[in-house]
C-alpha cells in the first residue's frame, strides 16, 4: 500500500490504510535495525536534506540515521546559523535549495503552516518534522507503532494524552491519528493548557488527572516547556506536579497493564516521576525512540516510491 | 501564648465598653484542637455549647420570616427552632427580651493588618471588633504585606488567625503573585490549604489574557474569583466620583463609567471561561445595569456592596473629610439609591464591611494623599439597619445579604437558622438609638465615617459555634 501524496505534511490528510501501510513497513525496518548490518538501498543515490529552523537533537538524529540506513546522501542544515539569520525569506531559502535538486526535504519550523508553504514551492518531497503548534506526523506514527506492538492492536483503546495540549504539535498529530484509528482519546490537563473547541472535535476533556486516567490503556505524557511553568499558564512546577505529574498513585487509576509514553525530552519531577519513567514494566519511552528510526525509514521509503511512481 | 496574642494596653483601653468572653481557650494557651470543616478556629466541643435562646424575634433569611420564638443550640450547632426548642434540655437559658436573633454576619472582604501592618489591626483586635459587631465569619482580604499569595503565607495566616481570633476566619488568597497581575498563584494548592476565594483586591488585573487564564484555572478548581471592577486607567489617582461635587471641590475624580467598563470586561471573561465571579462592590447605577444583564443571561456572576455605599454619598465628604475617602469613592445620591434598591431586589446579593483600618497618620493628610478605607466590622450592622429603618429593606432581606448569601456564595453552611446549621448567631436590639463614638471601637484604628452620627441598633450578644464570644456590658438578659 503506497501513499497518495509525495509529501507528508500531517496526519490530518493520511487515510487509515495509509497509516496501516506505513506501520507494516516500519515493523520490517524494526527487524532490519536489530541486525548487525542495517543497510538497505531504498534511497540509494538520493539526496535528503534535513532543514531544522528550530533546535532538535533526537528528531534530527533519527531522520539522519533513517536516511543513511536507506542509502541516501544526507545533509543537515542548521538553519539557525544560516542565511535565514541574514534576512532571507523562507521561500527564497526553499528556491535556493530546490535548485540543488534534493529528493527529500525534512523540515522543522517554529511556525505552524511553514512546512506547507515550502511544499508548495519545491519540486521534491517534503516531510514535516514538526511545524509550530500544528503537527509532528512522524512522532504520532512512531507512537502508533509503539502502541500497536505493545498492545497488539491500534483500535478500541482508551488513550489519555496528558499535559500541555495547547502548545503541543505531538498532541495534535496523536489525537488525530488515534481518533482516525478508532480509539477513545482523552485530553487531560489544566484548562489554561487546553486548546479551545476540542470537545467539538469529539475528544473527552478532563481537568482531573485521576479521572482522565481511569481505565486507560495508554497514558501519553507531554513535555511542559519550562517557560510555561512560572505563572503564565500554570502557577508553578510543584503545583503542576501535584495535580498533573504522572506518579504511581495517579497511574493506579489506569488499567493495570497500561503503558506509559513520553515523546521526550522528559522533565523528571514535573510531568513524570523519574523512577516511573525508568520502569521497563510500564514505560515504553525507550521503545518509542527505537520505533522512531524505523517509522522514519518507512516514511522516507514510501515517499521515494511515490516520487518514482509519479515520475518526479 | 505568643506575645503577639496578648492584649496590648491599646486593646484594653478600647475594650472598656465590652467584655469579650474567651473562656474556652485552654489554660496553657495552646491552640485548641478540632475543626469546623477545613479551618479550625474554635472546637465545638469546648466551652458552653448547650444554650437555649427564648423570647427572641427570630430572623430567618432563608425562609424570609421574622417570628417570635426560641432556638436551642447543642454541640456547636443549632438543635431546634421554634416549638421544638422550648423542650430543649439546654444547660443555659438566655432570655432575649424580645430582641432580634439572626444568623451571624459573614463578611466578605475585611482587611486584617497581619502580616505587615499589625500597627493598624491585629488578628486579635479584628476578632474582638468582629465579635462586637455580630460578624461571626470574617472572609479576609489577601492584600497584606506580603500578600497571601502562596501556601506557606496562607498557613502562617491561618495559624495566627486560629490563635488570636474568637470568630471564624476564612482567608482569601490572591489571584496573581504579589497582586501584580502577571503570574497565576498556586490556586490548587491554596484551595487545598483552605483559601475561600481568590482576589487581587483593588489591583485590577489589567491584562485580559492573564485574567482569562486565572478565571479558567479557578473554574477547574471550583474556586470563586472576587474582582474589584474598576477600569484602572480611569480610576488611577482619583479620590472622588466625577460630577458636580468633585468639580466644586477640585478633587481628582473617576467617572462612574470606570466601574461599568471594569465589570463589563470581567463579566465577559467570566462568561468565556464559565468561572464563578463575584464583584466585591458594585456601587453605581451603570454598574448595576451590567450586573442585571449578566444575571438575566444566567451567568454565575454576583456582586456585593459596602455598607458605606449604601448609607453615604459624595456630599458626606463635605470639607475634605478623609474618613469618607474609600475605594471606590462615595457615589452620587442617585447611585446610592440604586444600590439600596438592588439590595432590596436581591440583584446585589452581599453587603460587606470592606473593613480597612487606617491609622490617624495615614488619614491626617490632604484628601488626595490620605489613605482610602474605613473600619466597619463593628459598625456595619447599625449602619446597615439604616436601610431597614428607612423602610427600604426588611430584616430577612437584610440578613440574606449579610449572612445567608455570602455564606452560600463561598460554599459555607452558616447563615441559616435551621437545625444542623452552625450556631453562629447575633442577638441585637435593632432600635436603640445612640451617637457613635469612634473611640469606643475595638479596632486598633478608629477611622469610621459614622463617628458622631446618630445610629440605631446595638449588638447584645454574639455566638460562634455555640460559644458566646461577645456580650454587651450594657445589656443583661432579663433572667440572668
Amino acid at each position: 500500500m503506497g501513499l497518495s501524496s509525495i509529501h507528508l505534511l500531517g496526519v490530518e490528510h493520511l487515510a487509515v490504510d495509509e497509516i496501516a501501510g506505513i506501520l507494516d513497513l516500519a515493523d520490517r525496518y524494526v527487524e532490519l535495525n536489530r541486525q548487525p548490518v542495517k543497510s538497505a538501498n531504498a534511497l540509494a543515490g538520493m539526496t535528503q536534506i534535513n532543514m531544522f529552523f528550530e533546535g532538535s537533537t533526537r528528531t534530527q538524529a533519527s531522520f539522519e540515521l533513517a536516511g543513511k540506513r536507506l542509502g541516501a546522501d544526507v545533509m543537515n542544515m542548521a538553519m539557525k546559523s544560516s542565511s535565514v539569520r541574514k534576512g532571507e525569506t523562507l521561500i527564497d531559502t526553499a528556491m535556493t535549495l530546490n535548485a540543488m535538486h534534493p529528493d527529500l526535504l525534512v523540515v522543522r519550523h517554529h511556525h505552524s503552516g511553514a512546512v506547507n508553504l515550502l511544499a508548495d514551492k519545491v519540486a521534491c518531497s517534503v516531510l514535516n518534522a514538526g511545524d509550530g503548534t500544528h503537527e509532528h506526523p512522524t512522532q504520532a506514527l512512531l507512537d502508533a507503532l509503539t502502541i500497536r506492538r505493545a498492545k497488539g492492536r491500534l483500535d478500541g483503546l482508551v488513550v489519555a494524552i496528558c499535559g500541555d495540549i495547547a502548545h503541543s504539535r505531538v498532541a495534535r498529530s496523536n489525537f488525530l491519528l488515534l481518533g482516525k484509528m478508532g480509539n477513545r482519546v482523552r485530553l487531560v490537563g489544566p484548562r489554561t493548557l487546553m486548546p479551545s473547541g476540542v470537545e467539538e472535535l469529539g475528544f473527552e476533556v478532563y481537568t482531573d488527572a485521576v479521572e482522565g486516567l481511569r481505565g486507560a490503556d495508554v497514558v501519553m505524557m507531554l513535555r511542559l516547556q519550562t517557560e510555561r511553568m512560572d505563572g503564565a499558564f500554570i502557577p508553578s512546577r510543584r503545583e503542576y506536579y501535584h495535580f498533573y505529574g504522572l506518579d504511581r498513585s495517579k497511574l493506579d487509576a489506569a488499567k493495570s497493564d497500561a503503558i506509559v509514553m513520553h515523546p521526550g525530552p522528559m522533565n523528571r519531577g514535573v510531568e513524570i516521576d523519574g523512577t516511573l519513567a525508568d520502569d521497563i514494566t510500564r514505560s515504553v519511552i525507550q521503545d518509542q525512540v527505537e520505533m522512531g528510526v524505523a517509522v522514519r525509514m518507512a516514511v522516507l521509503d514510501l515517499l521515494a516510491r511515490k516520487r518514482k511512481a509519479v515520475g518526479a | 501564648m505568643p506575645a503577639s496574642a496578648r492584649p496590648s494596653a491599646h486593646d484594653a483601653r478600647a475594650g472598656r465598653n465590652a467584655r469579650v468572653v474567651d473562656s474556652s481557650r485552654p489554660a496553657d494557651g495552646s491552640a485548641p484542637a478540632g475543626s469546623d470543616g477545613g479551618f479550625p478556629i474554635r472546637p465545638e466541643s469546648v466551652g458552653v455549647t448547650s444554650i437555649r435562646f427564648v423570647n427572641a424575634r427570630l430572623v430567618d433569611p432563608a425562609a424570609g420570616t421574622v417570628s417570635a420564638g426560641s432556638l436551642s443550640v447543642e454541640g456547636g450547632r443549632i438543635e431546634a427552632v421554634g416549638q421544638a426548642a422550648e423542650a430543649s434540655a439546654a444547660a443555659e437559658s438566655v432570655d432575649c427580651g424580645g430582641h432580634v436573633l439572626a444568623p451571624g454576619i459573614v463578611d466578605i472582604g475585611a482587611k486584617i493588618g497581619e502580616p505587615g501592618e499589625r500597627h493598624k489591626e491585629s488578628f486579635r483586635t479584628a476578632g474582638l471588633a468582629a465579635a462586637a459587631g455580630g460578624v461571626t465569619t470574617i472572609v479576609t482580604r489577601p492584600d497584606t504585606i506580603p500578600a497571601i499569595d502562596n501556601p506557606e503565607t496562607l498557613e502562617f495566616f491561618t495559624r495566627r488567625a486560629q490563635a488570636a481570633t474568637p470568630v471564624r476566619v476564612k482567608p482569601m488568597a490572591t489571584l496573581t503573585r504579589a497582586r501584580e497581575g502577571r503570574r497565576i498563584t498556586e490556586i490548587g494548592l491554596l484551595r487545598d490549604g483552605g483559601a475561600a476565594a481568590f482576589s487581587d483586591c483593588d489591583a485590577y488585573v489589567e491584562d485580559s489574557r492573564v485574567m482569562l487564564r486565572c478565571l479558567a484555572y479557578c473554574k477547574q478548581h471550583g474556586a470563586l474569583v472576587v474582582g474589584h471592577p474598576q477600569e484602572p486607567s480611569l480610576s488611577r489617582g482619583a479620590s472622588a466620583t466625577s460630577g458636580k461635587f468633585a468639580s466644586l471641590k477640585g478633587i481628582p475624580s473617576v467617572p462612574a463609567v470606570a466601574e461599568r467598563i471594569g465589570l463589563e470586561r470581567d463579566v465577559a471573561l467570566a462568561e468565556q471561561s464559565g468561572a464563578s465571579y463575584h464583584a466585591d462592590q458594585v456601587s453605581t447605577r451603570q454598574g448595576l445595569e451590567v450586573l442585571e444583564a449578566a444575571r438575566s443571561k444566567g451567568l454565575d456572576v454576583s456582586a456585593g456592596v459596602s455598607v458605606h455605599h449604601l448609607t453615604l454619598n459624595e456630599f458626606d465628604i463635605a470639607d475634605y473629610r478623609t474618613f469618607f475617602k474609600i475605594k471606590p469613592p462615595l457615589r452620587s445620591e442617585d447611585d446610592r439609591k440604586a444600590a439600596v434598591d438592588a439590595v432590596a431586589s436581591g440583584l446585589i446579593s452581599v453587603i460587606s464591611s470592606m473593613h480597612t483600618p487606617q491609622d490617624e497618620e495615614s488619614k491626617r493628610l490632604p484628601f488626595a494623599e490620605a489613605a482610602s478605607g474605613a473600619v466597619a466590622l463593628e459598625t456595619m450592622l447599625p449602619a446597615a439597619l439604616r436601610i431597614h429603618h428607612s423602610g427600604e429593606v426588611g430584616l430577612p432581606s437584610l440578613f440574606r445579604a449579610l449572612s445567608l448569601n455570602p455564606s452560600e456564595r463561598l460554599g459555607l453552611d452558616s447563615g441559616r437558622l435551621e437545625p444542623g446549621a452552625p450556631a453562629d448567631l447575633v442577638l441585637f436590639d435593632p432600635d436603640v438609638p445612640y451617637v457613635l463614638d469612634r473611640f469606643a471601637l475595638l479596632s486598633k484604628c478608629k477611622n469610621t465615617p459614622f463617628d458622631g452620627q446618630r445610629v440605631q441598633g446595638r449588638v447584645l450578644m454574639t455566638v460562634v459555634g455555640g460559644r458566646e464570644v461577645f456580650r454587651s456590658k450594657t445589656w443583661s438578659s432579663p433572667n440572668s
